[in-house]
Formats: C-alpha cells, sequence, structure tokens
C-alpha cells in the first residue's frame, strides 16, 4: 500500500459534475483528487451516450457526450486534479483529526477534510445474468472481465454477448482456450464490423462455434461449472460441456459501497440541504444524480449549480480562518491567473 | 388509455397512459422499478419489457438502434422490446407489458 494522498477534496465520481466541481472548487484554491470505477473520465456521458447529442447545456445548443466531457477536461485543465480511475471508493473512514480517509479497491487512501459524492447512479459494474445460482460460479468459473489471459488457458470457454467485448474476447482466447463457443440471441452483432468478420472467419475454421441461443441454467458443483442449458430460437433447449462462462451484456450501476458510507439514505439518493449541497454528515456532499432534495431534477446544468455552492461551504471547512473573497472569473485577474489566462 | 404492467415479483399494476408519452416514462412515473438509465435515449436497455405476444405486431418495429441494444440486455426474447421507444396512443389502450429481470 502506499503512502495515503492529502488534498482538500476528494471526489467520487468523474462524470461531468464531478469534473465542474473541481472547477468551482479549483477558482477557490481547492485541490481536488477524483475517483471511478471507469477507466477514462466522463461517467454516463462516455460510457452511455458519447454520440447522442444533448440539446440542454446552457450555451451549448448541441454538443455530444463525449464532447461535454471533453471540453470539461479542457476546462478544468488549469487546476491540475488527479484522477484515480479503474477505482471503486470502497469504504470511508472519520479521522480523529475530523478529516475523512476515502479508501479505493486498488487501495489507495485519500484524506481530506470534504467529501464529494458526485457518483450520478452508482457504480458501473458489469451486468449480472439472471440465472439462478450464477452468483455460487463467480471468480471460479465465472468471469464479467478478462484480467489474465492465462488463467484462460486449456479452458472450455462459453462467451455470451453481442457486442464489442463478446466479440474481441472470442478472437483474443480462441487460440488459447481449448474449445470455445459463443453465443448470442441473433445472428447481428453491435460490434465493428471488422471484428464481426473476423469472429465468423474462425467459425467457418472451426476454430470457435457460434450458436444463435441464449443461457438459461448453470450446472456444476462447488462453484465449477460443468456445463450449461442452452435455448435456440425455436425454444429447444441443449447442454452444453464448458467450465468457463464469460457473459459480456455491457455495464449497469449500482449503488455499491456507498450504501455501507454511514450516511442517511433515501431511496439510494443522499439527502441534501439546498444552500450547501451537504449531507446530513457535515463534510460530506452529494451533488448530481445522486442526490434527492425538494424539487431535484436530473439535470446536468442543476448538478454545475450543485457543485458552485457546494465549493463555497468546502471552502469554510478546507480554509476555516480565512475569508472567502467572492469574484468572476470575467473582472477578476486572481482567478484569471489560476486559470491560465493573465 | 391502461397499460397493465407486471412487475419482476408477478404482480400486476395499471398504470394510466398518456398519449405520446413513451411506455419506460409512464411505467418510470407510477413507480414500477425500471431503471431507465440513459433517460430514453436508447443507449442502455435498462427499460427491457416483455410485450404480450398479441399487442406486438400492433407496434412498430424494432428500429436497428432499438435491436443493437437489446444486445446489452439481458434475457432477451422474440417479444422483448426496449420501453422507452414505444410510444403510447390510444389504440394500445389495455397492452399487457412484464418487466425483464435486472
Amino acid at each position: 500500500m502506499s503512502d495515503p494522498i492529502e488534498t482538500d477534496v476528494a471526489i467520487i465520481g468523474a462524470g461531468p459534475i464531478g469534473l465542474f466541481a473541481v472547477f468551482e472548487l479549483g477558482l477557490l484554491d481547492l485541490k481536488a483528487h477524483l475517483v471511478d470505477i471507469l477507466d477514462r473520465p466522463g461517467g454516463q456521458l462516455t460510457e452511455l451516450y458519447p454520440e447522442k447529442p444533448i440539446y440542454d447545456i446552457p450555451g451549448l445548443p448541441i454538443v455530444t457526450g463525449q464532447e461535454l466531457a471533453d471540453r470539461l477536461m479542457d476546462q478544468i485543465k488549469p487546476f491540475g486534479a488527479t484522477f484515480h480511475l479503474s477505482q471503486m471508493a470502497s469504504a470511508l473512514t472519520k479521522l480523529p483529526d475530523g478529516r475523512w480517509k476515502l479508501t479505493t479497491d486498488a487501495e489507495t487512501d485519500i484524506i481530506a477534510p470534504v467529501i464529494v459524492i458526485a457518483a450520478g447512479g452508482g457504480s458501473f459494474v458489469p451486468k449480472r445474468p439472471p440465472i439462478a445460482g450464477i452468483e455460487a460460479y463467480e471468480g471460479n468459473s465465472v468471469h464479467y472481465a478478462v484480467r489474465k489471459m492465462e488463467s484462460f488457458r486449456g479452458k472450455n470457454i462459453l462467451i455470451a454477448g453481442g457486442g464489442d467485448s463478446a466479440l474481441d474476447w472470442t478472437i483474443n482466447l480462441a487460440p488459447v482456450a481449448s474449445k470455445l463457443t459463443l453465443v448470442h440471441h441473433r445472428d447481428g452483432f453491435r460490434a465493428a464490423l471488422h471484428s464481426v468478420n473476423q469472429m465468423r472467419e474462425l467459425a467457418a475454421h472451426g476454430k470457435i462455434n457460434f450458436e444463435i441461443a441464449s443461457v438459461k441454467a448453470l450446472h456444476g458443483e462447488g462453484g465449477r461449472l460443468s456445463s450449461v442449458t442452452l435455448s435456440g430460437a425455436d425454444k429447444k433447449e441443449w447442454q452444453h460441456l464448458c467450465d468457463m462462462f464469460i457473459p459480456f451484456f455491457g455495464l449497469t450501476m449500482k449503488l455499491g459501497p456507498i450504501a455501507n458510507f454511514g450516511l442517511n439514505l433515501h431511496e439510494n439518493l443522499v439527502p441534501v440541504d439546498t444552500a450547501k449541497f451537504e449531507s446530513s454528515t457535515p463534510g460530506i456532499f452529494a451533488i448530481g444524480d445522486i442526490n434527492s432534495y425538494p424539487g431535484k431534477l436530473k439535470l446536468i446544468l442543476s448538478g454545475f449549480h450543485e457543485a458552485a455552492l457546494m465549493a463555497q461551504q468546502a471552502f469554510h471547512i478546507c480554509k476555516p480562518n480565512e475569508k472567502l473573497r467572492f469574484q468572476y472569473t470575467t473582472s477578476s485577474s486572481n482567478l484569471q491567473k489560476k486559470l491560465g489566462v493573465a | 388509455m391502461k397499460i397493465i404492467a407486471t412487475d419482476r415479483a408477478g404482480a400486476e399494476h395499471i398504470v394510466e397512459g398518456r398519449d405520446g408519452w413513451t411506455l419506460m416514462e409512464l411505467l418510470r412515473d407510477a413507480g414500477l422499478p425500471i431503471a431507465a438509465e440513459c433517460g430514453g435515449a436508447c443507449a442502455c436497455a435498462t427499460c427491457h419489457v416483455y410485450v404480450e405476444e398479441s399487442w406486438l405486431d400492433r407496434l412498430p418495429p424494432r428500429s436497428d438502434a432499438e435491436t443493437d441494444m437489446l444486445d446489452m440486455a439481458l434475457a432477451v426474447e422474440p417479444n422483448s422490446r426496449l420501453s422507452c421507444q414505444i410510444t403510447a396512443k390510444p389504440e394500445l389502450d389495455g397492452i399487457r407489458v412484464a418487466i425483464a429481470p435486472e
């Protein structure tokens, strides 16, 4: 484990609201570290709808999810925030000196007087197929990602799904597996054409099998898979022998460990006041889709506003002996210096 | 206009339809557990429902985008649809749908 990081503010979630919080905090000279389970900033913008147009960002008549994320990254560049990506915020503890210690599943410790939860709909985690008893096989025979290809060597692998991940791993694991079967519910894919062609080529040469079917049941003992029941389009079922099952159905959002942070939660949301966007636990703020308050609208623009007000209170917590000087970026040479434009 | 929705526990709910609203919006606003993570952009497949067979051909066919997105849904069946892609209208009065597993 590396030494703990000390900073002003730890932000959970690097979606649009977490990113803009860096800006508002930066104007007040507060440094931020962000933690996100995804491998790149942007949150839902880049994970769910990178190509979709957004029409309700003030001043940007049309912007795609990816463009908005890129622009926010550009806007916060002067403030040098540190990103801890592909990490899940897993625990939050209060230290004797009143600060918080945020720990991630990669054992990064961030110590800060202020925690900002900007986690949107929660952590993006792989979708788990609704197959009875699948949990018992997870980690052993059922995997939602391929971390080490070697652990799949010589295995009889079943991959399910029709997206890029399913096809990419079908192609990559084919030479490693003793046998590899791809199952998908239709003979069409939501994936790069060259991957689809490559997969069909492998199937044509008998290097892999492709079945139009879905997985209905898992069979095995002690967490070790021995076969699955597949069901075809005509509802005909058959047994398929395999010892590894890798379902790729994309990601979904789950609240995750935040539920265990000891916060007052209401229907998986963090109630906040609308002056400071602070939770009922002092020093812990919630902004964006994850908070709730009377009149809440889950809009990006609302989250931006929430970030600005949060930053004011964060300043008072981080710098209790300093007077907050309210300034405009248009006229303040001091702010312009921070932004690197003066 | 009514929509008859079966939740994951098998309980039936009668949801008031509104002309021009999507089924996803109606189910969500009725408090049914439909995640609709992307908010109706046909980008997440978390508003997946099964439409009772007798109603299927009264719906406009799946768009390519919906067909593609259903690849990311779990437990897809021939009667699977994304409820954000179905617009309520008087002809659909009485339509029966079941919310797909999470």
